[in-house]
């Protein structure tokens, strides 16, 4: 009992940080219809320009904010010189851009920073906190941190006039313009924002996973997975969707099919999903007359 | 001065050229309705107002031409357009829209006052101020985006077939309010529509679109005397 405890806690933590991406995913989902496959590199090569501020001797916070900051003016630049241009293309040639940046930022990180595996810092102690014996120091911050970005982030979008724009924008862009919105800047804004959140989930997962160029890919997988299970249109969906996935992953590891086939949980689960129910658990159904 | 004043619009849909070289104007403060048939290219021409479809000619607005300009700065500068198929935010809730018309202004408790404003006109929509908009019936939509349009406070609304898929009571209610607006608070309209006998009723000036081309303009009553107009869009 207590080593299923223990899963299902510690699945709680990555669960939060694959709900940051799926989020992010989703933010980009909602505004543009496509999946970015690049947001999992995104935040992989925030989190090594976090990184190179630490190691430079910044306090672990300072870089922290400057790196979400940075992740941000990166995701709106992304957004305006490499997406915009393929805006109306079709699907296909977008996705294609995605894999493009997915592999650009890889072997860019790579051609810097090496492909050896680095540590990178946690903000928290080593010690468990209060003495409980079922999660580290890290992995309650972890959550913590989590659901203090998902607030900011609901917050933003309910409560503020911009956030109002930014969910309009994405759903009806013709009366938006209408009202004034710049719609453009709109979409720029939503890819700065996910690429904060990303970073702020790569920062977090690096202690865990360690840092290398490749260490979001399994984390991406499992973020896709949490989307898709949530519903990819469904921003409170996803990040269910995150700690469910999160907790399945660790369990199912743990006690039924070890750890080597883990991340073939999130493969199963998104197929499964897309079998029966494509629309996830508080996706929308789609329904078009023929 | 006109208020508005088009010369001379050219537009197309791809191949399909929808205005062969409109032009009209209307005065500030008065309400000026286009008629015209199906396809005649009266939704073009406003779309064309607002910078919504590229258009050849010259558009200005208050003495500025606005021809070529973005349809967000059109917006700016107190042109508020009411479009086709009434454009409702059908995820946002009713109050969320309404907030949304006021997007480009600076003056919070101006906004908030016109909220209770547009709440006094239309008390149906304070009864649904937090429903999903898309749940409102087709004259509730219309009415927010009435209010939608009215919250940036325009100096002109332009108007696409207000009074589309509307019961005639409901229609009747709409115009009212639009007259109310027009005289109290001098806002300019520009009113498209197909229900001839309606329009005619509210505007000062009228305008025949056919094919493109504006065919007869003159006041609304003398329009209303026409023989053609009345045989062919009042029908009796």
């Amino acid at each position: 009992m207590d080593a299923l405890l223990h899963q299902v806690l510690a699945g709680l933590a990555t669960g939060g940080i694959y709900a940051s991406v799926a989020l992010a995913l989703v933010m980009i989902y909602q505004a543009t219809h496509l999946v970015n496959f690049a947001q999992g590199e995104m935040a992989m090569f925030s989190t090594y320009i976090a990184w190179s501020l630490i190691n430079a001797g910044m306090p672990y916070w300072a870089a922290f904010f400057l790196t979400v900051a940075f992740s941000f003016v990166l995701g709106v630049l992304i957004e305006r010189v490499v997406i915009r241009p393929v805006e109306n293309s079709p699907v296909l040639a977008v996705v294609v851009v995605f894999i493009a940046l997915l592999v650009i930022l890889n072997s860019v990180t790579g051609w810097i920073y090496t492909y050896t595996i680095k540590t990178f810092p946690s903000p928290f102690p080593e010690q468990p906190l209060f003495g409980n014996p079922y999660m580290s120091s890290h992995e309650i911050g972890a959550i913590f941190v989590t659901l203090v970005v998902l607030m900011l982030l609901y917050a933003f979008f309910r409560f503020t006039p911009l956030g109002l724009a930014m969910r309009a924008a994405a759903q009806n862009p013709e009366s938006s313009r209408l009202v004034g919105i710049r719609v453009g800047w709109m979409l720029a804004l939503g890819w700065g924002l996910a690429a904060a959140v990303g970073s702020v989930a790569g920062m977090m997962v690096a202690p865990i996973v360690f840092l290398d160029p490749n260490m979001m890919g399994g984390v991406l997988l499992y973020a896709f997975a949490a989307a898709l299970v949530g519903g990819i249109d469904n921003p409170a969906g996803a990040v269910f969707g995150g700690f469910l996935v999160g907790v399945l992953e660790n369990v199912l590891g743990a006690f039924v099919i070890g750890n080597e086939l883990k991340l073939a949980v999130a493969l199963v689960l998104i197929i499964g999903v897309l079998i029966v129910k494509p629309s996830g658990f508080f996706g929308k159904v789609h329904v078009s007359r023929v | 001065m006109a208020l508005l004043d088009a010369s001379n619009l050219h537009a197309a849909y791809g191949q399909t050229r929808v205005l062969h070289g409109i032009s009209f104007s209307m005065e500030e403060g008065t309400i000026t309705t286009l008629l015209g048939a199906n396809g005649a290219g009266k939704t073009t021409t406003l779309r064309a107002l607002c910078g919504m479809v590229r258009t050849e000619g010259a558009i200005s607005f208050g003495g500025q031409r606005i021809d070529g300009r973005a349809t967000e700065d059109i917006v700016r500068l107190g042109i508020a357009h009411v479009p086709d198929g009434r454009g409702t935010f059908v995820n946002l809730s009713t109050e969320e829209n309404l907030r949304l018309g006021a997007y480009t202004r600076k003056d919070r408790a101006g906004v908030e006052a016109d909220l209770e404003r547009m709440y006094a006109y239309f008390p149906r929509l304070r009864e649904r101020r937090a429903q999903q908009a898309g749940t409102l019936s087709g004259g509730e939509q219309q009415m927010l985006a009435v209010s939608r349009a009215l919250m940036l406070r325009p100096k002109l609304m332009l108007l696409d077939e207000p009074s589309f898929g509307l019961a005639p009571l409901i229609v009747k209610e709409l115009f009212g309010i639009l007259r109310t607006v027009n005289e109290k608070e001098r806002v300019s309209m520009l009113v498209v529509e197909q229900n001839a006998a309606m329009a005619l009723d509210l505007a000062d000036h009228a305008y025949l679109i056919e094919t493109g081309r504006v065919v007869l303009s003159g006041t609304a009553a003398d329009i209303k005397k026409n023989d053609a107009v009345r045989r062919s869009y009042l029908g009796y």
